[in-house]
């Protein structure tokens, strides 16, 4: 029931910084959903082009390998797939009726190992780039 | 403290000649003379202060048709909560200041307020626990009727669309005799008959903000209790998860967590609506 008047602080944006734990599992959980849908379509875009022979595959991906952005964009996407893979796990359990009271420990969990992912993934990812 | 001010009559005899409206007027005049110095008086003993920032608001009167903020600084006591403050500013600044409240014992659930960005019970909520300034602001997603008063009629009507009755099918033969519930079932059921109908789940929720025919928690956690009393009929039973599998109902859940972190007499609300989607869809589930 949202009001015809503003009631200025009350409903306003800012209250994103007054969300605990299982308000931003959500808000993360949708995002990283939606970025992995975005991600298939470029995926199936690259891969299309073996379609066109085995030159121009060889040749799109080494010339897409040879970006600095794409290797980056790259570690982005393991961050959000596992988050959200992590996160999906924790919601199944959520689900399920296991550790309900324990969900904003399962999300700071989910984030901590994302994390821990991705920083260990950031020498295969950039490797041949800076090392 | 005390909400109740004593009012000392100070006017003598000496002002015989005025009219009767003079006189009242003189006598207000005097006690709002008295009351400054008193809460000024008060003001200087108290060790501490603290600064509320309260929610104005009334659209049947010219000039407060506009959402504001009021200032009211207010003596600070250990053990202090919302309400209290809120009850000193009323009896000591303005007396138009409006919020509902009535037991001061998290019972009734009158005072649920917007506390510093959350969901609270103004009598649950210490003054000492919160940052200056303390901001108060009616609950979200409600109409406002006047300052920190919103409107639950469609909180209620929610509530009701639970059919929130006890409905067994066989009652005992005894006209006086109980109808028995295990101790089991009854530790079950516990959490989910504490609710005291205050709304804050309610507002809380992101998806019932946005979607206003959703049962919403409190309203859920209802069909749970008698959804999952063991003297629940069958037949009420079935409609009742009718209710809650609706499109509105259950689904709309989407594990959030918030009215179960806003819940002051702590209820898992969210454990409950997950325990009716499995109910819901074992219910539906065939084999053949
Ligand atoms: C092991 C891998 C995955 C797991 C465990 C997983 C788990 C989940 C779960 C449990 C949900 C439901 C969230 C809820 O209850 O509201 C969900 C939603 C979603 N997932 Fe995944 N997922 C996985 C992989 C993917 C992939 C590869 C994609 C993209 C192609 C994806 C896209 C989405 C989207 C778009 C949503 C819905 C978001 C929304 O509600 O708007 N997921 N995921
Ligand atoms: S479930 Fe909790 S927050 Fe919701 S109305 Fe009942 S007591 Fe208030
Ligand atoms: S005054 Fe009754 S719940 Fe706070």
């Amino acid at each position: 029931m949202s009001q015809a008047y503003d009631r200025g602080t009350v409903e306003d944006f800012g209250r994103w910084r007054e969300f605990s734990a299982g308000m931003w599992a959500w808000i993360f959980h949708k995002f990283t959903g939606w970025v992995l849908v975005g991600y298939l379509f470029t995926h199936i875009a690259v891969l299309s082009t073996a379609t066109g022979g085995a030159e121009l595959y060889t040749g799109t991906l080494q010339g897409l390998e040879a970006l600095l952005v794409v290797r980056f964009l790259e570690i982005g996407l393991l961050a959000v797939a596992v988050f959200h893979i992590l996160n999906g796990i924790r919601l199944l359990f959520v689900d399920l009726g296991f550790g309900l009271d324990q969900q904003d420990r399962s999300f700071y969990a989910s984030l901590v190992l994302t994390g821990a992912i991705v920083v260990a993934s950031v020498p295969t990812f950039l490797g041949g780039k800076f090392l | 403290m005390s909400t109740q001010i004593e009012t000392k009559e100070t006017e003598d005899e000496e002002i015989e000649e005025q009219s009767p409206g003079e006189r009242r007027r003189e006598i207000k005049r005097q006690r709002a003379e008295n009351r400054a110095k008193r809460v000024e008086a008060e003001l200087d003993e108290a060790e501490q202060t603290r600064r509320l920032k309260v929610f104005r608001y009334d659209p049947e009167v010219e000039g407060k048709e506009e959402p504001r903020f009021d200032d009211f600084i207010v003596p600070f006591h250990k053990g202090m909560t919302i309400l209290d403050a809120l009850i000193y500013a009323r009896d000591h600044y303005d007396s138009s200041l409006t919020f509902r409240h009535s037991c001061r014992q998290a019972v009734c659930g009158s005072d649920a307020l917007f506390i510093n960005g959350k969901q609270r019970l103004g009598c649950k909520t210490q003054v000492g626990d919160l940052e200056d300034p303390i901001r108060i602001e009616p609950l979200p997603h409600q109409d406002v009727v006047k300052d920190l008063v919103v409107d639950m009629e469609h909180f209620y009507d929610q509530m009701h669309a639970v059919e929130p009755f006890f409905d067994p099918d066989e009652t005992p033969d005894g006209e006086l005799e109980e109808q028995r519930q295990t101790p089991e079932n009854r530790e079950y059921v516990k959490m989910a008959t504490r609710c005291i109908w205050c709304g804050a789940c309610m507002s809380s929720c992101n998806i019932a903000a946005g979607d206003n025919e959703y049962l919403g928690p409190a309203a859920i956690n209802k069909a749970y209790r008698f959804a999952m009393d063991e003297r629940e009929g069958e037949n009420r039973k079935q409609e009742r998860l009718r209710i809650i599998e609706q499109e509105h109902g259950v689904w709309r859940c989407q594990t959030q967590f918030s009215c179960t972190e806003v819940c002051p007499k702590d209820i898992p609300l969210t454990e409950h609506i997950q325990e009716l989607k499995r109910e819901a869809v074992k219910n539906n589930l065939k084999f053949w």
